[in-house]
C-alpha cells in the first residue's frame, strides 16, 4: 500500500471503484460541505473536493477535505497548478497529509479567465502561477512519498502517504496525442486517473484500445468520468463549449424528446429531463464498466450532488465495499 | 521585436496637461516597426496634443523628436542637454518601457511619461496583427518543442503537452488564441520528432526569468575590449 487510502484499497482489492465530486461553496459556510457529505456518505469510495474549479474562489479544497472527513468520508483533494508555486503546493500537501488526507488529484486548473465565463465576475485579472505543470506535480508528490525528497532536493523525514491521481481528457484535441499524454502521467507516477466527462462512449473505447495496447491500464487505475446531464441546455453547452467533451446526437435527441414530451408543462419538462439525464448517466457508467481497462467511475453531478445516491444505486454499485484499514 | 501599442490619448493628456513645454520623443527601433512610436506616430501624437491643448485653452508647447533607439546611450545622450537648454518641463516617450526607463535615469528632475503600453516580444502575423512568440524567460527550450515556444504560447506555460482545454486547435481562454501545444505537435509531426515529446520535462528553473529578480547580461570579453580601448585613448592623450 502506498497510502492506505480507502480508494487505493478498493482498487487494489479489484472492486469497480466509485468516486463522486463535492464542490465547496463560495463562502465560509462549512455546513454546506457537511450537508453534502452527509447526503453522500456510503455512496462512493472517495469524494473529490474541487480546487476553485473554473477559477472561481471557493472554500479551499484542503479545508473542505477536512470537513468531509469529519463526516466519515474519504476525500480526494484536488490541487491545481494555477494558484500555487512548488513551494506552496508542497507545503499544502505536507499539511494535507498531516491532517489525514490520503488522495490527491493533480490538475493544471482552468485558466483564470474562466471565472467570468458565466454569470459570475470571477477574477479574470488575477496573476496565475503555473510554476509546474500537472505532470511535474505528479512527479513531485511521488518524490515526496517514495524518495522522501522535496522537489528542490532537500530530504524529509516523514514521507506523506499519498495516493496520487491525475486527470486524463481522452477526447481532447489533438486527440491522437492523448494516449501519449496519459503515458507521461503514468510514467510520472499517477496511481489513478480520473477522466474528463465521457458521453461519446464509442470514441472513448477507441482511445482505451490504444491505452490497453500501451499497457497503461495495468500501470494505473483508470476511472471513467461521468458528468450527469441535467437538461438539454447543459448537454448542448458541454458539447459546444467544454474542451474534450462531445455529445453524440443520439443523446441530444433523447434529452430533447424528454423535454418535448412534457408539452407546455415546464415543471414536467424539467422532471422529464432530469430523469432522462439520470438514465443516461447510469447507462454511461454501465458502458464504462464493460470497457476493458476501466476500473471505476468518477461521477460529477455538478451542483446536483443529491442525485448521486440514486445514480450509484441504479447503476448497481451498492453497497460500496467496506474494507479494513489493514490490508 | 518588442511590440507596443499607443496609450489612449486621454490618458497621455492626463500625464502632461500641467506642463508648459513638453517633448514627445519617438524611437526608431521596435516602436517604429510595430507602428506605435516611430517618426510618423510622434508627429501624430504631437499634433493631437497641440490640438487638445488649444481646445482646452491650455498654454502648452509640444516639441517633437525621434531618435534611432532609446535603449542605447549614444542615441539618447543629447536629450538631457536639450532638456536643460530648452527648458523642457516633461518628456513623453513613445518607446517601449525600456526607453522610458533609460531616459528617466538620465533626465534629472524632468519627468518622463510613457506614451505606449509595452505588450510583448512578438512578430507581425498579418498587417495590423502582432502575436507574442517569446516570453524572454532566459533559458530557451525551443529545441525541445520544434521551435514553437510552450512558455510564451501556452496560456499555462505547460512543458509536457497540452492541457485538457485544447479545442479544435484553439486555447481554452479564447477562440482567437491558438493552442500552443497544437502548434508544437503539428510542427514536430512534420519534423518527424513527435517521439521526443514522450520524455518528461522536469520542473524548470525559473531563476533565469523575471521571477529570479531584475536580470542583467554581462559579457566580460566585451567589457575587456572597452577597457583596453579606454586605456589606449588615455595613453595617447
Amino acid at each position: 500500500m502506498k497510502s492506505g487510502s480507502n480508494l487505493e484499497r478498493v482498487l487494489e482489492a479489484g472492486h469497480f471503484a466509485v468516486t463522486a465530486e463535492i464542490g465547496p461553496p463560495m463562502d465560509c459556510n462549512g455546513d454546506v460541505v457537511l450537508e453534502k457529505a452527509r447526503l453522500l456518505r456510503g455512496y462512493a469510495d472517495a469524494f473529490n473536493i474541487t480546487d476553485c474549479q473554473t477559477a472561481v474562489v471557493r472554500m479551499s479544497s484542503i479545508a473542505s477535505a477536512v470537513l468531509v472527513m469529519r463526516e466519515g468520508l474519504e476525500p480526494v483533494m484536488q490541487m491545481t497548478c494555477r494558484d500555487r508555486n512548488r513551494i506552496a503546493i508542497q507545503a499544502d500537501m505536507l499539511g494535507a497529509a498531516a491532517l489525514g488526507i490520503r488522495n490527491c488529484l493533480c490538475i493544471a486548473g482552468d485558466h483564470q479567465s474562466f471565472g467570468a465565463a458565466g454569470k459570475l465576475k470571477g477574477h479574470p485579472g488575477a496573476k496565475n502561477v503555473y510554476d509546474v505543470d500537472s505532470i511535474q506535480l505528479v512527479a513531485i508528490l511521488k518524490g515526496l512519498r517514495d524518495e522522501g525528497r522535496q522537489q528542490g532536493g532537500d530530504e524529509i523525514e516523514k514521507r506523506p502517504p499519498l495516493w496520487v491521481g491525475a486527470v486524463w481528457t481522452p477526447m481532447g484535441d489533438p486527440i491522437e496525442f492523448r494516449p501519449s499524454r496519459l503515458a507521461k502521467k503514468v510514467a510520472a507516477g499517477a496511481d489513478f486517473i480520473q477522466t474528463q466527462g465521457i458521453y461519446d462512449m464509442q470514441l472513448f473505447r477507441q482511445q482505451m484500445k490504444q491505452v490497453r495496447d500501451m499497457g497503461l491500464h495495468e500501470k494505473t487505475a483508470i476511472l471513467a468520468g461521468i458528468i450527469v446531464p441535467r437538461n438539454l441546455g447543459m448537454l448542448r453547452y458541454m458539447d459546444a463549449a467544454v474542451a474534450g467533451v462531445s455529445v453524440p446526437r443520439e443523446l441530444m435527441e433523447r434529452m430533447s424528446a424528454a423535454r418535448e414530451a412534457a408539452g407546455e408543462d415546464k415543471a414536467q419538462a424539467r422532471r422529464n429531463q432530469e430523469e432522462e439525464g439520470t438514465k443516461i448517466a447510469v447507462e454511461l457508467i454501465e458502458q464504462a464498466r464493460e470497457t476493458e481497462g476501466v476500473r471505476g467511475a468518477h461521477i460529477q453531478a455538478i451542483e446536483w450532488e443529491p442525485k448521486v445516491p440514486e445514480i450509484v444505486e441504479r447503476a448497481g454499485l451498492l453497497p460500496r465495499p467496506v474494507l479494513s484499514a489493514e490490508a | 521585436m518588442i511590440v507596443a501599442e499607443r496609450k489612449p490619448l486621454g490618458e497621455i493628456i492626463g500625464f502632461i496637461e500641467d506642463f508648459k513645454r513638453v517633448l514627445v520623443i519617438g524611437c526608431g527601433g521596435c516602436a517604429t516597426v510595430c507602428l506605435a512610436g516611430g517618426e510618423t506616430e510622434t508627429k501624430i501624437v504631437g499634433s493631437a496634443l497641440r490640438i487638445a491643448a488649444g481646445k482646452a485653452g491650455r498654454e502648452q508647447e509640444v516639441l517633437e523628436d525621434c531618435v534611432t533607439r532609446q535603449c542605447e546611450p549614444e542615441f539618447v545622450e543629447a536629450v538631457p542637454a536639450r532638456a536643460r537648454d530648452e527648458n523642457l518641463e516633461a518628456v513623453l516617450s513613445l518607446a517601449c518601457g525600456v526607453g522610458v526607463n533609460f531616459l528617466a535615469e538620465r533626465l534629472g528632475e524632468v519627468p518622463v511619461f510613457p506614451g505606449l503600453n509595452t505588450k510583448f516580444l512578438g512578430a507581425t502575423a498579418e498587417p495590423g496583427v502582432w502575436v507574442e512568440m517569446c516570453a524572454g524567460c532566459g533559458n530557451c527550450v525551443l529545441h525541445l518543442t520544434g521551435g514553437i515556444c510552450p512558455v510564451a504560447r501556452c496560456s499555462k506555460s505547460m512543458l509536457n503537452g497540452p492541457c485538457g482545454g485544447s479545442n479544435d486547435g484553439k486555447c481554452e481562454i479564447s477562440p482567437d488564441v491558438d493552442c500552443g501545444w497544437e502548434l508544437i505537435i503539428r510542427r514536430m509531426e512534420r519534423l518527424g520528432t513527435l517521439d521526443k515529446l514522450t520524455e518528461i520535462v522536469p520542473p524548470r528553473d525559473w531563476s533565469s526569468s523575471p521571477h529570479g529578480g531584475p536580470r542583467r547580461v554581462v559579457r566580460e570579453d566585451l567589457r575587456q575590449l572597452a577597457a583596453e580601448a579606454e586605456e589606449e585613448r588615455a595613453t595617447a592623450a
